[in-house]
């Protein structure tokens, strides 16, 4: 599906990562791929990187530093001339932003976690544009939690979500007469690192189990790493600014289910 | 392998990835409160442990462990398992 394609992959933090999982599906489908890492997970992404299929370069991207995402480009321009896609799987918010505390979050606290989770879409699509216009076009695609309602504890997360689904949007009007696609997929609860790292992530859980209409198993990361390769792909060549929910259907329905 | 051999080897992982004082290192040592390891660097480690001993363990287990004691415990009923 996705024979000769350059994706890069941001985000691998272990084996457990959903962004490992399309690393390791892209693979299997005949792409070939970086991934990035940072700061004092590079290690971490290092270790997860030599568990894939084909262990693939590990390159340092901090989306906040501006000679990071230069010398990623360069990098890149020399390994491959162009890039075919690339899956946004970056997210932060510092820890007075989450956890109930909304209503005292300080202005900066809500910026940061803004900048790194939403605006960064927008930071890797301008950096990576001149290298998918080369290639005649391309796919950008970003995780998302879907924030039309208010969650218990997401908070700043949440709202950085929110903005991510609208950068999406505007990517899409932006690149589109390049032939770059942008897309999120919004996931249901997945059991990683990041997932544990939120407060209250158990009544998420437990949500899901009660509404939603397909089982969904939050150990099963798959479903998720399988649509986000569709949009990676030449199979949905038409669809862009669109928000994809891998949520067992969650999204669709009010209340939970009873014995029907 | 013995506990003992099990022991030494995450000592050195302990000192050599994560930076830790070797002089810190004690059975019952935590490694939130007495090492200063983060969460993510419990993970670091975990995964660490999982490369050089050749076993898988699986995040529920991993998140029980607070001290090195328990972490030594873990790896030698992966190994003996």
């Amino acid at each position: 599906m996705l024979k000769g394609k350059r994706i890069v992959v941001t985000g691998v933090l272990t084996d457990g990562s959903i962004a490992w999982h399309v690393a390791r599906l892209a693979q299997e489908q005949g792409a070939s791929i970086v991934v990035t890492g940072f700061g004092r997970s590079m290690r971490l992404t290092e270790r997860a990187a030599q568990r894939l299929p084909d262990p693939p370069p590990v390159l340092e991207l901090d989306i906040t530093e501006p000679a990071h995402m230069e010398a990623l480009v360069a990098d890149l321009d020399e390994r491959w001339g162009t890039v075919d896609g690339a899956l946004h799987a970056i997210a932060y918010a510092p820890e007075d932003a989450l956890g109930g505390l909304f209503l005292s979050t300080p202005a900066e606290s809500a910026a940061t976690a803004f900048i790194i989770s939403a605006f960064s879409f927008k930071t890797l699509a301008a950096g990576l544009r001149p290298l998918m216009q080369r290639a005649g076009g391309g796919s950008l695609v970003a995780l998302d939690f879907d924030n039309t309602w208010a969650w218990p504890g997401y908070d700043w997360m949440g709202v950085s979500k929110a903005a991510l689904q609208s950068v999406t949007r505007y990517l899409a009007r932006y690149l589109g007469a390049d032939n770059i696609r942008a897309n999120a997929v919004a996931a249901g609860p997945i059991s990683t690192v990041a997932a544990r790292s939120i407060p209250g992530i158990e009544e998420f859980v437990a949500a899901w189990g009660e509404r939603a209409p397909l089982t969904w198993d939050m150990e099963d990361p798959e479903p998720i790493a399988q649509m986000v390769c569709v949009l990676l792909s030449d199979w949905a060549p038409a669809t862009t600014g669109e928000v994809i929910h891998v949520d067992g259907g969650f999204h669709a329905v009010a209340l939970a289910r009873h014995e029907e | 392998m013995d506990r003992s051999e099990i022991e030494s080897k995450l000592n050195d992982l302990l000192v050599d990835e994560l930076g830790i004082d070797r002089d810190a290192l004690a059975q019952d040592a935590k490694f939130e409160e007495d090492l200063d390891v983060d969460s993510l660097g419990v993970v670091e480690l975990l995964m660490a442990l999982e490369d050089n001993f050749g076993v898988k363990i699986p995040d529920e287990e991993a998140e029980q462990i607070t001290t090195v004691g328990e972490a030594v415990d873990l790896v030698e009923k992966k190994l003996a398992s």
